[in-house]
Parts: structure tokens; sequence; C-alpha cells
């Protein structure tokens, strides 16, 4: 079987030899979509699993042993809710609603990744460089 | 009826009944305004948004040899160096040398004066370069080196205009898209921008200038304050809903306050595609129920407050005063506003969540003694009308 999956390396992780690993140990023919992998960064890979489903399976097991994020819904837009000061200049911008008022009382922004398309209409307009997308420089 | 001086006392003892701009509307209209102006001290109000006129004056202090600062900047923005030798002013919208600005249309604007603002407040290290022609006393001719906001002497934020008594509802009747102060606005009036606390908002729940005034203490992102005059373009002369609250522009605040005391979550860098870069401040104000008149004032609520909306495809950037309509803001609370038979879709530059949490982080310094409130020493003015720009041929 192929499973397509996005991996996030966070930056204390990048220095990981994880392809080598899947490939030598795992059995697993890889094929890369998409990196960006640099010292003392956050990275990502975009990239094909093809083997055997319990190799597939113990890969990214053993992936996320070594604090490496298998994100399967492969959405690379990241919303801070640190930086989010809850503005509502994102909304109008947003077409499928996934960022949101949560709750009318407080006007408090959220976001949903379900429903996010990664348009990066939000990484465009939002004043306070809240959104950013992993593909973007 | 209470006096400045006995809030004050019943601050320190810790024994003020406080309450936000949002909760006294209910409170009031429980209890009766008579029952609830004997037993209110004081309303916290508060507001979080870009507030352009903004910026602080910073003193280096001296290496050796001496330099009398001529041009300066900041992480590659430019500071005000006109004032004595290591003193300099930074401003909000200044923007990072070099910035390729609206070149390629619409610009990022993505670092200016207020996010080297924020950066300090985080106590981030900043790159200061300096050049002077060279005086006998001040020898020096240019300096480079790194300073964070605990090398300083003085921070003083020393903001010209901030508070915003109510501001326009921005809409774009044009064919094309257009990128301004209040964001992007797209053709044919699809949605619209509006950046006001509304019930929450200092100078909606004080109308007439009642209570806050100069030398008014104030919350500013944090640290303690106070009005320094009125702000620029302050107008007492504006058109008045039947309760006294503008719905246009009105009234506006000149703040100050240490910056070394302030909250980097409440001063913030702001990039403002196609337009250019600003800082949006939190600020608190607290206003005393001296009388049951100045508690009346603070139930104001979002449905009773109104706003101009102004087409900036045209009407704004040609001054020519006109307004499409006038919408309230618990309408504008909604995703969606009709708007002259159009449906438009409704987006914010200010931010309610945070103004709220201002006015709670406010409402607990008062009630726990740390913050006292203090009397004007004048009144901010009701009949100075907002002039326009003459232009003269010689």
């Amino acid at each position: 079987m192929t499973k397509k999956i996005l991996l996030q390396f966070p930056k204390e992780r990048v220095n990981q030899p994880l392809i080598y690993d899947l490939v030598k140990k795992y059995d697993l023919v890889i094929n890369i979509f998409r990196a960006k992998i640099n010292p003392d960064d956050i990275g990502f890979a975009v990239i094909d699993l093809a083997g055997t489903e319990e190799n597939i399976s113990a890969g990214m097991k053993y992936a996320k042993s070594l604090g490496i994020i298998i994100n399967e819904k492969m959405t690379g837009l990241n919303w801070d809710s640190e930086k989010c000061v809850s503005c509502g200049t994102c909304l109008p911008h947003c077409p499928t609603n996934a960022l949101f008022v949560k709750d009318n009382r407080t006007m408090e922004i959220a976001f949903d990744d379900d429903k996010c398309i990664e348009c990066l209409s939000c990484v465009d307009h939002c004043p306070f460089n809240a959104c950013s997308s992993l593909f973007k420089e | 009826m209470k006096t400045y001086a006995e809030i004050n006392e019943k601050i320190k003892s810790g024994k003020a009944v406080v309450m936000n701009a949002d909760e006294i509307i209910s409170y009031v209209e429980q209890k009766g305004l008579d029952a609830a102006a004997e037993e209110v001290d004081v309303v916290t109000t508060a507001t979080f948004g870009p507030m352009c006129s903004s910026g602080c004056f910073l003193n280096f202090g001296h290496a050796a040899p001496k330099i009398r600062i001529s041009e300066a900047w900041l992480d590659d923005v430019l500071i005000y160096s006109g004032v004595a030798a290591v003193d300099a002013y930074l401003g909000a919208t200044q923007l990072r040398h070099n910035d390729p600005e609206n070149m390629y249309y619409p610009g990022e604007f993505r670092f200016g004066g207020g996010h080297v603002i924020e950066k300090l407040i985080r106590g981030e290290k900043v790159q200061l370069f300096a050049l002077s022609y060279g005086t006998d006393d001040y020898p020096c001719r240019e300096l480079r080196t790194y300073v964070t906001l605990n090398d300083l002497n003085q921070a003083v934020m020393v903001n010209p205009r901030n508070c915003y008594q109510n501001y326009n509802v921005a809409v774009n009747t044009s064919d094309k898209n257009i990128y301004t102060y209040l964001g992007h606005l797209k053709p044919n009036m699809e949605n619209l921008t509006y950046c006001s606390a509304g019930q929450l908002s200092p100078l909606l729940n004080d109308p007439c200038y009642d209570v806050i005034g100069v030398g008014s203490s104030v919350w500013l992102a944090g640290a303690h304050g106070h009005v320094h005059a009125e702000g620029t373009q302050h107008s007492g002369v504006c058109s008045r809903t039947e309760n006294g609250v503008p719905s246009e522009g009105a009234g506006t605040l000149g703040l100050t306050a240490d910056m070394k005391q302030m909250n980097a979550e409440f001063v913030r860098g702001v990039s403002l595609k196609g337009y250019g870069v600003s800082l949006s401040l939190g600020v608190g104000i607290p206003i005393p129920v001296l009388n049951k008149d100045v508690l009346k004032r603070t139930t104001v609520k979002d449905s009773e407050i109104f706003a101009s909306v102004i087409d900036y495809g045209y009407d704004y950037p040609q001054a020519t005063g006109k307004f499409l309509a006038k919408v309230n803001y618990a309408d504008l609370k909604k995703s969606e506003i009709e708007i002259n038979g159009k449906m438009v879709q409704v987006g914010s530059m200010s931010s309610y969540s945070k103004a709220l949490k201002i006015a709670n982080i406010l409402k607990e310094e008062i009630k726990c003694g740390k913050f006292l409130l203090s009397e004007p020493y004048r009144k901010l003015t009701m009949d100075v009308p907002f002039k326009k720009l003459k232009m003269a041929s010689n």
C-alpha cells in the first residue's frame, strides 16, 4: 500500500536521519514531494510511504517516537493563538469559516483546521502574522 | 454622590465595588440606577486596536566618546533625532529603511516602528545605528550597538492620539479591490471593517467628557499612565445621537506611560497589506461613579451606539464628507449585515476580546488597591471643531 503524509519536524528534531531509517529499518519506499529542512528551524516533508501495512504503521510509530509530528490531513496552515488578538480582520476573507467567532459575547476567534482549505487568504490578511503556512515562505 | 477621594479611600482599603462596562449594563437593569449608583464605585472601560499616532521617547545614555545624534535607526527603522543628543522619538508608522512599500502592489509592509516598540517591550535586543556631524563636545560621528529596553535610561510612550471615541465603518463601492488602514476592502461593498470596542470603549462610556479629562489615570498596555492632553484631531463638535453618544470619530486622547512597565501582549506591531505599518495598543480607563448620571452613561449598549458607513473607494479619499448609512455595534457583531439593501460581510480591526480582558485586568487591579483614580485638572474641550487644511497659493 501507499500512504501520503506530512511530517513536521520541531526545531530540535531536524537533524534526525528519519528518511534513511524508514528505508533501512522498515523497508519502505519513500517518495518526497516537497520538503524544507534547515538546521535550527522547524521543517516539513510531504512524502509517500510505500510498503506493507505493518511496516508503514511501524515506521510511523518510529517517527512519532522521535518527536516528529505526523499530519495525515496534510494541512500546512498554522494559526498561532498567542499572536492572534481576535481582531476579526480575517473573517470576511476566510471562505470556509475555518476562522470563526467562537463566543459571540467575548468575540474571541478560533480556528477549525477541518474546515481549512489552505487558500492562504488569512496569511495574506492577518495584521499580526498569526497565520502562516508551512508551504509558504 | 461620591468624590474621587472617597472612591480612592475605598480602593485603598480593598473595598471598592468595580465592574466592567459590559457587565454594568445588566447589573443596572437588574438593580435600578439609584441603588447601583450607591453601590458601584468604578466602571472599567477598555479598547484594543491600531492606534497609528503612537510612539515613544527614548534616551540611550552616552558612550565614550560622546555623540550628538543627528540621524539614527533602530533595527533599520528611522527614529527622530531632532531633540537632545541621545534622545529620540520612535514612531509607530515609520517603515523599515528600504521597505519596497507599494512598489509591488499591494505591499506587505512587514516591519516598522510598531514592531520595534513591541520588540523592546518583549525585552528583545534591537540594533541602534547613529550618525552625527561631530562637534567639539560630542566628537563621535558614528556608532552601532545593540540595546534592550533595560539598557535605556528612559522609554516613555507619548501618544498624540489614542482611543478614538467612535470610528468609521469602511466599505468600498468601487469595482476594484482597495487596501486601506481598515484592511482589504473588496469591490461592490462585499465586506466592511469597523474599529471600536463599542459599549466597552472608554469615551463611548463618557460621551461628553464629564469624567475623563487631562490628568485622568489610565492603564496603557499594563503601565499606569495618564491623559496628557486632548488627542490630535479631538473634536467634541460632532453628530451625536439623543444619548449624547457621537456617531462619528469625535473625541480622542493623548496618552503617556512608562514603557518599562508595559506588557507586550497589549503592544503589537501591525502590518497592513497595501497600506503600511502601525501599532495596536490596549488601553483601559476607569470611570469613577461620582453620581447616577455618570453611571447611566456607562450603561450604554452596542445597540445604542451608531457609526457612519463610509465609502473608502471614493468619499473617504476625496474628503467629500458623505456617509452611506449609520449602523449600530450590536449589528456589527454579526457576521453579515444589510447596508442599503445589500448583505455585507463584517470584519473588524479592533479586538473586543482583548478589550474585555483589559477591562477585567483593570477591574482586578482596582479591587486589590493597586490602581488609583485621579481627578482631571482640566476637562477635554467640547466646542473646538476639527479644521480642514486650507490649500493656499502663497
